[in-house]
């Protein structure tokens, strides 16, 4: 019977990343995935004539660009395009107008509050200066704080190192920033409400927290950290739509050798005599190999496809308590034609990208506060993004599709299970809100697909639909991700990895997660290490 | 109503046959000028405009580029003694990438050569040289030059979906169109010139027609374009998409040998790594003994394409055959950050002999009024950079 080096256990980018390294280092590497295609979170599918869908994640910024020119996914078809502005739009028709160029977004938000006009350009320089620190971590292993091993001290002086560069008053406002929450840290540079809830956005996307919430400060910066081309906090469109980086990761990877075989749901990792020898499909085949990693989060790694009695104590519970509470929608929408928003400058640059359908800090928590109570929003937070005029590959000409975010949804509502009619409402209220700030909007429609959290769940993989494998909480992160003591990408079964975003440093499409992985099993296969070390502007 | 003289009249800028719609779309004012013609650095945003080359379609200005009309019995005759390429091979309604060199074999020029009939042809590149064209045409009974440098006027339009916006555009088996051809349309009272050429190496086309007409050709482009992606694009976006291409740039990779004051400033084709440019087969070429000798003796420089370790632009760096940077050994004439290829890329000048060695390029950049310096590797890349399959295929697909 045939034995692989390695099982990877599903092909999200996470997982195609680590295969595509541990190949590249000479393994015989197979990557299993449920699904009859790749992609996981990072996926495009055509499912309207000529629309194709950035189905889950729609936007790029944290992918590790070393990664991108290590494996040269430009040739495999990867390509970046920056969007140069957004939009905001406050409860009663305000809007404010987020520009990329310097002078132009100084006039606009000084017109707006001249406060603020100053006031975000400190907070863009205090956000970068935290950034420059969270960024150098993305592409290195957690250091285990008790562990007296040399690389664990390395690394952590290496930590202490870089905080201390910060100077001694930064490093208070530092760790006040890890455990603040959004609004508490925005107060501190801004004024303007709408301003400040465009900023709060990122400090709640994906995660049940409010703007209120402590912890949500950190969340902003995750969301700011990524860069296109190395402009510090840009977003980007994949031509082709997100699952163009996964097929480029898939086309490296297939490169150094590695197979992938999608429609091969895992029913069990098989472990004998305390390792872990293999994956049984859900079908009965049983495929075999040294060693076997987990790109599922962590609570359907040891929940779902382990054997509890294969588990030392205490795992399964972790695992089953590791938070991830999910908390958005996706809707994506084919159109006819482009929305018009009421407000929005008539600028071709400004009023098709991200449009942030807010209103305020005050209807932000409201909406969190449904979440709570177990029902998705009734005025939710939507962030659209119209990927087709950027992208000529993804809908037919003059036609469009739009990416809508929502939060919040549930996971699970107060009202018993998820059904289609439920799921159908939840799409409904979100359309309903689009049509208030776009009139005409309904009009244009040719087809959506409505996700929930359950969708998301069902057909991607992700626990609770949780965007993040598991909330960005700062009990749930560096060397606690995804438990204490696992943080190294080692499980506690022998041969057995993570390599999703379970794993530091987290959700997003970065890839480092299952780069840091490779490195870390061929370091224990005694192999030469493959994998680039990060390549960071700030440097 | 009259209105007020503008001042310094004689010193403004000649506007292009296009400025009126130019104008709207440059809410930056970042004009620069060539050859006389106000010239757009940027229209909106110079990366944005980049991606349009890359990802959508848009139009450069190449009116200000010199035109040359050449006619008579003589004018291939004339053309062929002029460049070093074989212009008897040139067949009708073709283009060719040609450069001219002085009798000691340095580059004048580069451009492009149009053959638009029997005794016909077009000459179009970067800098006057109407005086050398004259001169070229000594000894010779029938041939006739004339600037047609402000008659035409012309755009670049180029990227992935410059194609389908021509077929809406109504010109139709503009898909058949191959690289270098060339194709006519009868457009409004007057005709509509296309060829299948550019300066980014992507799938893209350059339209010519009577400057009277040129509001009409933009304005029904930028109508078919609107759902395809249109947007002007300027001198910036234009240098990144070129250098990707790995195509020379005077005044960046060559210095024009009639304009070189310091001895062997200038380049020879071999030094620019134009060799393929250059026909022994050819009797007579303006150049020709000066070339072949340096094609026995080799060049002393060479022209590369770098590959270099990091993401800081190499500009204006130095090469070294070592990593403490002891020897030097070329130096870089672009460099950039590749948003398409996500590497750091440059065009270098290296000493033929050291082209083999370890190559290091010491890069000199800022970060908030500090200078700091990196030595990063540097490796050889025969091919262009960026090269998708599109530009060259007919038909080339809808993006």
């Amino acid at each position: 019977m045939k034995k692989y080096d390695a099982i990877i256990i599903g092909a999200g980018h996470n997982g195609i990343t680590n295969a595509a390294y541990l190949a590249k280092a000479g393994l015989d590497v197979l990557v299993v995935e449920k699904n009859d295609y790749i992609g996981g979170g990072a996926v495009s599918r055509e499912l309207h004539n000529g629309f194709t869908y950035s189905n889950c994640s729609y936007v790029c910024s944290m992918m590790r660009q070393a990664i991108i020119r290590d494996l040269d996914l430009p040739k495999h078809g990867m390509m970046v395009i920056p969007y140069p502005g957004a939009l905001a739009m406050g409860e009663n028709g305000e809007v404010f107008h987020s520009y990329s160029n310097d002078e132009v977004a100084y006039n606009h938000t000084r017109g707006v509050s001249p406060h603020d006009a100053d006031g975000l350009m400190r907070l863009f320089a205090d956000l970068s200066r935290y950034a420059q620190v969270i960024r150098k971590t993305l592409m290195r292993t957690p250091p285990d704080p008790t562990s007296f091993k040399p690389r664990d001290i390395k690394e952590l002086l290496f930590l202490a190192k870089e905080f201390w560069k910060l100077g001694e008053r930064e490093i208070y406002e530092y760790v006040r920033f890890f455990t603040m929450s959004a609004a508490d840290f925005l107060d501190e540079y801004l004024e303007n409400d709408l301003i400040k809830a465009y900023m709060a956005v990122s400090g709640i996307i994906g995660t049940a927290l409010g703007v209120y919430s402590p912890g949500s400060a950190y969340i902003l910066l995750h969301h700011v950290m990524g860069d296109v081309d190395g402009n510090l906090g840009a977003w980007g469109l994949a031509r082709g739509g997100m699952g163009s980086i996964s097929k480029a990761l898939e086309g490296a990877a297939k490169e150094y050798g590695a197979e992938i075989r999608t429609g091969a749901p895992v029913e069990k990792i098989i472990v004998k005599k305390g390792k872990a020898v293999g994956v049984a499909l859900e079908n009965g085949e049983e495929l075999m190999s040294n060693i076997v990693v987990s790109n599922l989060d962590a609570k359907r790694t040891f929940t779902k496809i382990m054997d509890r009695n294969d588990l030392p104590e205490g795992i399964y519970e972790k695992a089953n308590n590791f938070k991830f509470r999910g908390s958005s929608g996706k809707v994506n929408i084919a159109l006819s034609g482009l929305p018009k928003f009421k407000g929005a400058a008539e600028n071709p640059f400004i009023n098709r990208s991200s449009t942030y359908l807010i209103g305020s800090m005050k209807s932000m928590e409201k909406a969190y506060d449904c979440w709570k109570r177990g029902r998705w929003s009734d005025d939710p937070i939507v962030e659209t993004v119209l990927p087709s005029p950027w992208d000529p590959t993804v809908a037919p000409p003059g036609q469009h599709w739009m990416s809508c975010f929502v939060q919040y949804c549930p996971a699970e509502l107060a009202d018993g299970p998820w059904t289609p009619e439920k799921r159908d409402a939840f799409g409904a209220t979100v359309i309903n809100k689009i049509e208030r700030y776009a009139p005409g909007f309904k009009e244009l429609i040719l087809h959506t697909e409505i996700r929930t959290p359950h969708e998301i769940e069902q057909e991607v993989g992700l626990t609770e639909g949780n965007i993040f494998q598991g909330e960005l909480t700062i009990d749930q992160l560096l060397f606690n991700r995804p438990f204490p003591g696992y943080a190294q990408y080692r499980m506690p079964v022998k041969n057995m990895y993570m390599c999703g975003s379970s794993t530091h440093p987290g959700g997003g499409v970065s890839s480092a997660c299952g780069a840091n992985a490779a490195r870390e099993i061929l370091m224990d296969l005694g192999k030469v290490n493959t994998v680039p070390e990060d390549d960071c502007y700030d440097d | 109503m009259t209105s007020k003289p503008l001042k310094f009249a004689d010193e403004q800028l000649k506007r292009s046959p296009f400025y009126e719609r130019q104008v709207e779309l440059n809410p930056r004012d970042a004009w620069s000028a060539w050859n006389g013609y106000k010239h757009a650095n940027f229209y909106y945003d110079e990366q944005y405009e980049y991606f349009c080359i890359r990802n959508l379609c848009g139009t450069y200005d190449i009116t200000a580029m010199q035109k040359y009309i050449v006619t008579g019995d003589d004018a291939e005759s004339m053309l062929d003694r002029l460049v070093t390429r074989d212009m008897t091979k040139l067949r009708e309604n073709r283009v060719t990438y040609v450069v001219w060199c002085t009798d000691a074999g340095r580059v004048i020029d580069d451009g492009t050569v149009f053959k638009l009939g029997p005794q016909k042809y077009m000459l179009t590149c970067g800098s006057p040289c109407i005086a050398w064209l004259r001169k070229a045409c000594f000894g010779y009974n029938d041939v006739h030059v004339e600037d047609a440098s402000d008659n035409i006027a012309a755009l670049a339009f180029q990227g992935p979906t410059s194609c389908e916006t021509l077929k809406e555009m109504g010109l139709s088996g503009i898909e058949t169109l191959k690289p270098f051809g060339i194709m006519t349309f009868p457009f409004k009272d007057t005709e509509l010139m296309v060829s299948r050429t550019g300066f980014t190496g992507d799938l893209g086309y350059e339209l010519w027609v009577d400057a009277a007409h040129g509001l009409d050709l933009w304005d029904d482009l930028y109508a078919a374009g609107e759902n395809y992606g249109i947007q002007p694009f300027g001198e910036g976006a234009l240098n990144m998409a070129r250098l990707e291409a790995g195509f020379i740039m005077p005044y960046m990779e060559f210095n024009e040998a009639l304009k070189t004051v310091h001895f062997e400033h200038d380049q020879t084709p071999f030094e620019l790594d134009l060799g393929w440019l250059v026909d022994f087969k050819k009797p007579r070429f303006n150049g020709r003994a000066a070339l072949l000798a340096e094609k026995k003796r080799g060049p002393k420089y060479t022209l590369c394409k770098l590959d270099i370790e990091g993401n800081k632009p190499a500009e204006e760096s130095e090469i070294y055959s070592d990593k403490g940077c002891t020897k030097k050994i070329g130096y870089v004439t672009s460099a950039m950050w590749s948003p398409v290829v996500k590497a750091s890329i440059a065009l270098a000048m290296i000493e033929t002999k050291h082209m083999d060695g370890e190559l290091f390029a010491e890069i000199y950049y800022s970060k908030e009024l500090r200078s700091y310096s990196k030595v990063a590797k540097c490796t050889i890349k025969k091919k262009p950079f960026w090269a998708p399959a599109r530009a060259k295929a007919t038909p080339p697909g809808p993006y």
